[in-house]
């Protein structure tokens, strides 16, 4: 319940109040938003398993995050930030595909 | 967690959760809050700004494509407006011809009697009751009156005397151009008045000849400011003569 209400009020807090994030950062939201998402999938599958734990939950989406912001932020300063954010985005894809499949076989058994 | 039928399990704790969230939840909702307030600043800065997101070298490879994509435009520019001189200058050389052309024009139209002309000159009027003036006066008074500089002549307002006018006699009338004269003849010429009237003057010429005792008649020379001689002929295609 209280999951729920959390994302409805980030969605209304994004939509009305417009926070802007400073330009340097900007480059490494979609990233981050990539790694927030394989966190969250990550954590459902956990609930499902009857495994979830809130720290450790925290924990990975904060490393993950922060770790794909690295990746892409040395991959910038190297010269080949393009290339690892499409790495970055490509892992995360097939971790977000492979939790995604593991809950729908939990919930639905197919 | 027991083993129990996998999907009621599922489902029940589900639901139970969401009527009876634990405390744990609190810090889902958290997280998912910052992800939700993540997903809605990247659409809105999507929506806003095209280029903020966008890396160095991608940013680089866009100003070189409008660079170059703007120096095709601007040689384009160039190439287009030194057309547009080429054919300015072409149209300004045409108008010129054309002038030209019409000046030309103008003076052959005087020349040939297919226009009607006007200007300065004098008007004769020859009285010739006793029907004694033959063509070779008449002719000769023309040949005088050109000689004097006589641009455009007429006679009796309707023959325009050209390079083809002839002038002869038939049966005792005097014919100009197939036209037949009476006895009051007037010669309207174009030209300086002054000189004109001296060459209708002087001994042995026009009015000399004419008052003499051979025709008896009467010669009038008036000298006109503003004449205008509307008569004009209809040029005949020529039969042999073609432009070399």
């Amino acid at each position: 319940m209280y999951a729920i209400i959390g994302l409805a009020i980030g969605i209304a807090l994004g939509i009305f109040l417009q926070p802007s994030l400073p330009p340097q950062l900007q480059p490494y939201l979609p990233i981050a938003i990539v790694a927030a998402l394989d966190a969250v999938f990550g954590g459902f599958r956990a609930y499902l398993d009857a495994v979830f734990d809130d720290k450790v939950f925290v924990v990975s989406f904060i490393s993950n995050v922060l770790i794909a912001a690295l990746i892409v932020w040395v991959g910038d300063l190297i010269g080949v930030g393009a290339q690892l954010s499409t790495a970055v985005v490509v892992v995360l894809g097939i971790r977000i595909f492979t939790n995604v499949a593991h809950i729908r076989r939990k919930l639905f058994h197919a | 967690m027991p083993e129990v039928p996998p999907e009621t399990s599922v489902w029940q704790r589900i639901a139970r959760d969401i009527v009876r969230p634990s405390r744990s939840q609190l810090v889902v909702a958290l997280i998912l809050l910052l992800s939700g307030l993540a997903v809605t600043m990247q659409l809105a800065g999507n929506r806003d700004q095209r280029y903020t997101t966008l890396r160095q070298d991608e940013l680089v490879a866009m100003l070189d494509d409008v660079t170059a994509e703007s120096r095709r435009l601007e040689s384009e520019v160039a190439e287009l407006e030194r057309t547009r001189q080429r054919l300015q200058s072409g149209a300004d050389a045409s108008a010129v011809a054309r002038n030209e052309a019409l000046r030309r024009l103008d003076a052959l139209e005087l020349l040939g009697g297919t226009a009607p002309a006007t200007g300065p000159g004098i008007r004769v009027t020859i009285t010739d009751r006793q029907g004694k003036l033959t063509p070779d006066i008449l002719l000769n008074t023309i040949e005088e009156l050109r000689d004097a500089g006589a641009e455009v002549m007429e006679i009796d307002d309707r023959i325009r005397l050209v390079t083809t006018s002839w002038v002869t006699s038939a049966d005792g009338v005097l014919t100009v151009d197939g036209t037949r004269l009476g006895g009051t003849i007037t010669i309207e010429a174009i030209g300086a008045p002054g000189t004109l009237a001296e060459a209708t003057r002087f001994r042995g010429g026009l009015v000399s000849t004419i008052e003499g005792e051979r025709v008896g008649g009467t010669a009038r020379v008036v000298e006109v400011d503003d004449l205008r001689i509307d008569s004009v002929v209809t040029p005949q295609e020529p039969r042999f003569a073609r432009p070399a």
